[in-house]
């Protein structure tokens, strides 16, 4: 068992035992977007960081992929952590301020300003559908493409992939809908969640600006 | 694309555990760039899903998707090139070839990039092209680098480069000349002599150039294939008693013309050579 302090709470935890699982059980909150149990740790939107060490030597570091350690402190609330996780919410608002699960998180951690320019991206890069494709779907059908600015999750080659079978596990997970709905563009079909209710939205006629959010997709009965 | 060729690839790197990259680059460096196909039957054959053989390929700004030009043209656009002018320069060859950065013209001849620093500060704006360096490029040399590059940026410019020079030289046994002014090489007169090797006898004719390696022969060389030369004049067998230090086979001396001697490998693809001036009087 591994012995450490969470905000002045001693605890003793497992080895392998992450910061977050540690305070967590603890009953102290920690906001996540990146992180799904069922899935491995991946450390990407950074909301849940919390402050180790003291004084001068505390750093921040994301509390989902880091490992308890023996006689860590660790504060999951204090300035610098709540003024870095603000920032953090306001840039990922920024980038995807159409995304309810983020507008969410900024509602609940008083995020009330805007200071950066809206960016409407379809995907903050969260990576939560390439594992449940690779890890709870084993399929690998979709991955990380190119680096930097041009970065981007899709097929190989942006067509429809052999190893997909249209379960709709990325369109579930993705917290701002990265995958649109592709149904009237076939061959690059990922979802298909559409084509399993009845009757399937292509039947349906304004199709093309359609866009399938969740499953069940429900735009076109919204659009009636 | 051939499969086959992708399957030896895969041969040569089976032993190496997580080689994908060396493979991606053993296969780009063949087909120019890296088809969908090959990538299919890497992910075949390695186990490797298709997936991350792509998130590598794309990773990588050297591995491109899209087959490449003949020639590969590079424009830095560094901090240093940038205040000298390099913007304009990219625009002149996206005007001039018609494409715009990262495309390849219409005839695969020729691909653009542009490049964020080459390391060569001090001579921006510069620009690349199959590895070799053109510096303080302006706008209106854009063409003359174009054209240079279509007509072979590996042929040597015999009167601005002082490191090439022509040589005259004659057969050490009956000292008749050897120089061929019917057969150029290099657009200068060439060395000719005969090549006899595996039963095989035939005219070759090499650059007199010091410093250029061009031959045009009767019959195809095949590499590491030591010649037996012979004066066309006297037919007496020009090879010496002395070894190449490089790779052993005999060396070949001719006498230079104003003094001196010269000694060629006579391995083709040895580029072992030795100039004797000693005896010039200049």
């Amino acid at each position: 068992m591994i012995n450490l302090t969470i905000n002045g709470l001693a605890v003793s935890v497992e080895e392998g035992t992450t910061l977050l699982e540690a305070a967590q059980s603890l009953g102290f909150p920690i906001p996540t977007l990146c992180h799904m149990e069922g899935l491995t740790p991946y450390g990407a939107c950074r909301l849940c960081i919390v402050q180790i060490g003291q004084d001068e030597k505390a750093k921040l570091v994301t509390s989902c992929t880091y490992p308890a350690q023996e006689g860590l402190e660790v504060r999951t609330a204090s300035n610098r952590v709540l003024k870095a996780r603000k920032m953090i919410i306001e840039l990922l608002l920024a980038s995807c301020p159409q995304s309810k699960t983020i507008q969410d998180i900024a509602a609940k951690y008083e995020v009330r300003q805007q200071r950066f320019k809206q960016e409407y991206e379809d995907c903050i890069l969260c990576g939560l559908c390439v594992r449940m494709c690779e890890e709870q779907m084993m399929a690998k059908a979709i991955g990380f493409r190119g680096r930097g600015e041009t970065r981007s999750v899709g097929t190989p080659f942006d067509v429809k992939s052999d190893v997909c079978r249209l379960c709709g596990g990325c369109m579930y997970v993705c917290p701002v809908c990265e995958l649109r709905c592709t149904y009237n563009e076939p061959e690059k079909a990922i979802c298909g969640a559409c084509s399993n209710l009845s009757p399937p939205c292509v039947e349906k006629e304004p199709f093309d600006d359609m866009m399938c959010y969740m499953d069940p997709c429900v735009v076109c009965e919204i659009q009636k | 694309m051939n499969p086959e060729v992708v399957s030896n690839i895969l041969q040569k790197h089976r032993d190496v555990r997580d080689g994908l990259i060396s493979i991606l680059e053993d296969i780009q460096s063949q087909f120019g760039y890296l088809p969908s196909e090959a990538l299919k039957i890497v992910a075949d054959e390695t186990g490797t899903s298709l997936v991350d053989i792509y998130g590598v390929a794309t990773f990588y700004k050297s591995f491109s998707l899209k087959p490449r030009g003949k020639h590969l043209i590079s424009v830095c656009l560094g901090t240093a090139c940038h205040v000298r002018g390099a913007p304009s320069i990219a625009e002149e060859f996206e005007k001039l070839l018609n494409v715009r950065a990262g495309e390849t013209t219409e005839d695969q001849e020729f691909t653009l990039e542009t490049v964020n620093c080459l390391g060569a500060c001090a001579l921006g704006p510069i620009v690349v092209v199959d590895g070799h360096y053109f510096p303080n490029v302006k706008r209106t040399a854009v063409a003359e680098i174009i054209a240079r590059t279509r007509e072979g940026i590996d042929k040597i410019e015999v009167k601005t480069d002082k490191r090439v020079f022509p040589i005259e030289v004659s057969c050490q046994h009956c000292n008749h000349s050897l120089m061929d002014s019917m057969n150029l090489v290099d657009g200068y007169p060439s060395i000719t002599v005969t090549a006899s090797f595996d039963r095989k006898h035939g005219r070759l004719s090499m650059s007199c150039l010091y410093g250029s390696y061009n031959v045009a022969s009767e019959h195809v060389l095949p590499p590491n294939t030591v010649l037996n030369l012979f004066c066309p004049h006297c037919h007496a067998d020009l090879s010496s008693g002395t070894d190449c230090s490089i790779c052993q086979a005999p060396m070949v001396p001719m006498i230079v013309r104003g003094g001196g001697m010269v000694q060629i490998c006579s391995r083709k693809g040895c580029k072992n050579h030795m100039l004797d001036l000693s005896g010039i009087n200049l």
